[in-house]
């Protein structure tokens, strides 16, 4: 399967936004996440013939970052941060909550395939509004059980932010 | 005294994101007075006599940082640090929430100081709302001649590239952001050669904070002596406390330096929460040492608090009341180095495993007092003897709390649970 035509050019145009197209690495894997949801192996040889450098180079970089799903997650992808910051304002609890509520353990997807969801201990930089998540990338802050309710209710009828927008949400496809 | 407002005086104007209602408050006012009145070498000179010294966590003079880079050598480039991710700082992410053009202003100053044509701004992956709101300031200040070719009317040319990351704390030590913004893994590089003669490709190369950066507008505007005025020696200008924890307000409150921090938690952050006592606080973020009640009186001043055994580092402090147990808070902080180091030295590498396995067993109270040792002993192993800082300080915080609270963390070995939670809840149920 490959990628669209807009992904592709996406990529193209941050090659030639840099000074050196390896620094395009970064950017382009988002782009690639955006629309498979993931670094699918066809995503990481796009990136790397369109920059012009080796797959194994865009891999050793998709397996640093912790953003970068290796495989397919559920529709969104949800964070609850439990550093200390959070921690002192009861994040343990929020965590339980939420994995009570979805019905699976941390570094998992619930069974409807809505969310993936983990308790991270890397600060995601709310301490101040403690306690906190992140569902795909949006903030989430001030959190007590009936807002994550109301939240993951909400955010769990949504289309994931890889899908096209109002299109049926249906776990991503397996590849491979 | 009330907050010292400098770079957030604006921040309850609506719209103040937008590039209209910036103007409307004064901004690029200060670009323009730099490429007015300003040489770029005056402007080095003018920022020298500010004494700002950076704020993203070592307090280096930003002035001295600017004027290493070697004569004569371009193209150089600039990178501003918005890799944010120290536990318990967030004013980063406020600062760009609020005022993402007050950055651009900045960095475009810096910009034409250092005589960069390529100016980076590295943002943290998370902070994806921030980015798109970067993403849009720049794309605003480029229509508007702020970004570009000829600068209002000067020679000064500047492109500004928005670099959003992807997971990776050790991506804000400045020589990991510079492999990552190469397209490596992030992991950090041998020092000498400083960024400052050998950085992005090779390139001379600056990187500087946010919050380092939004000051800029102002000193060009106020002038450098006008800055040295405010704060005391040493420690000039305000900076932006990132209070979080057992606080009845929590948030972000900007103060002039030598304030006393017993200030900054009773006047703005309301006190320890529930009428309780303060037992412990940590200054600085997740790295550095654990200061006690008895501290409260010191100023917020780099220097003093270095001499009271931690820092001010990047501007956090996180108070923790009675019922806190030091060696859970200790664990966790160990957990998020293990999590996070990247791998390439040993000591960081094997140290932090060990720690984070150790510290599990203590918090759990299946510890003997022989492990108690292994721990000191482990971190030893560590200080001083990574590649780069974030080994160094997964032990600073932990061994200061064992020297602090001793009684408390020799209670866990073979108590088979944590003894101040279980005090916690027999409180509770008394």
């Amino acid at each position: 399967m490959s990628l669209s035509a807009e992904t592709r050019q996406a990529v193209q145009r941050h090659r030639d936004r840099y000074p050196h197209p390896k620094s395009a690495i970064l950017p382009s894997l988002w782009e690639v996440q955006h629309e498979e949801g993931w670094i699918t192996p066809e995503g990481m040889e796009l990136v790397a013939e369109v920059l012009g450098v080796t797959p194994s180079e865009v891999q050793a970089v998709a397996t640093f970052y912790s953003m970068y799903f290796q495989k397919p997650p559920g529709r969104h992808s949800l964070l609850v941060c439990v550093n200390v910051a959070c921690a002192l304002r009861g994040a343990d609890e929020t965590a339980a909550y939420i994995e009570e509520k979805l019905g699976c353990p941390p570094g998992s997807t619930s069974a409807d395939g809505a969310f993936t969801w983990d308790a991270t201990i890397e600060c995601l930089g709310a301490c101040g509004y403690a306690p906190m998540m992140q569902i795909d990338h949006r903030f989430h802050e001030h959190l007590t059980p009936e807002r994550i309710d109301h939240i993951l209710e909400t955010v769990g009828k949504e289309p994931g932010p890889h899908e096209p927008h109002g299109g049926p949400a249906t776990p991503p496809k397996r590849r491979r | 005294m009330a907050e010292y407002k400098l770079l957030t005086k604006d921040f309850a104007t609506e719209g103040l994101e937008t590039l209209r209602v910036y103007e409307r408050t004064g901004g690029y006012q200060g670009l323009r007075k730099a490429l007015r009145d300003f040489t770029p070498e005056s402007l080095v000179e003018e920022v020298k006599t500010s004494q700002i010294r950076g704020r993203g966590g070592a307090g280096f003079p930003t002035g001295m940082k600017w004027s290493f880079l070697p004569k004569d050598v371009f193209p150089r480039y600039l990178c501003c640090n918005a890799d944010e991710s120290e536990p318990a700082c967030f004013k980063d992410r406020y600062l760009i929430d609020k005022s993402p053009h007050q950055l651009v202003e900045g960095l475009l100053i810096a910009a034409y100081a250092l005589q960069v044509e390529t100016a980076f701004i590295y943002i943290r992956g998370e902070y994806e709302e921030q980015r798109q709101l970067l993403e849009r300031a720049v794309e605003e200040a480029r229509a508007a001649g702020y970004i570009g070719r000829g600068i209002l009317g000067s020679q000064f040319a500047c492109d500004v590239i928005v670099h959003g990351g992807a997971g990776a704390y050790i991506c804000g030590e400045e020589t990991a952001l510079i492999d990552s913004l190469e397209g490596h893994r992030g992991q950090p590089r041998l020092k000498p050669p400083f960024p400052a003669v050998k950085g992005l490709y090779g390139k001379p190369t600056v990187v500087n904070n946010v919050e380092t950066l939004c000051n800029l507008p102002h000193i060009v505007m106020n002038g450098g002596e006008w800055f040295a005025g405010i704060g005391v020696e040493r420690s000039r200008g305000t900076r932006l406390w990132c209070c979080s924890g057992h606080i009845e307000k929590p948030g972000v409150y900007e103060m002039e330096l030598g304030r006393p921090i017993r200030e900054l938690l009773e006047e703005h952050c309301g006190g320890i929460w529930k009428g309780r006592q303060l037992k412990a606080f940590q200054p600085g973020g997740g790295s550095m040492q654990v200061l006690l009640p008895e501290h409260l009186d010191l100023p917020l001043d780099m220097d003093a608090v270095m001499k009271a055994g931690s820092s001010l580092g990047a501007g956090a402090m996180m108070f923790m009341d009675e019922t806190t147990c030091l060696v859970n808070v200790s664990m966790r902080l160990v957990d998020f180095y293990h999590h996070e180091s990247c791998g390439k030295c040993a000591p960081c590498r094997e140290g932090t495993y060990f720690e984070s396995d150790l510290m599990h067993k203590l918090e759990a109270g299946r510890a003997t007092p022989e492990e108690l040792a292994t721990l000191a002993d482990i971190c030893d192993n560590m200080n001083g003897k990574c590649f780069c800082p974030l080994g160094d300080t997964a032990t600073w915080f932990v061994m200061s709390a064992f020297k602090a609270f001793r009684e408390e963390f020799e209670a866990h070995c073979g108590a088979g649970e944590c003894p101040v939670q279980a005090r916690n809840r027999q409180a509770v149920a008394a």
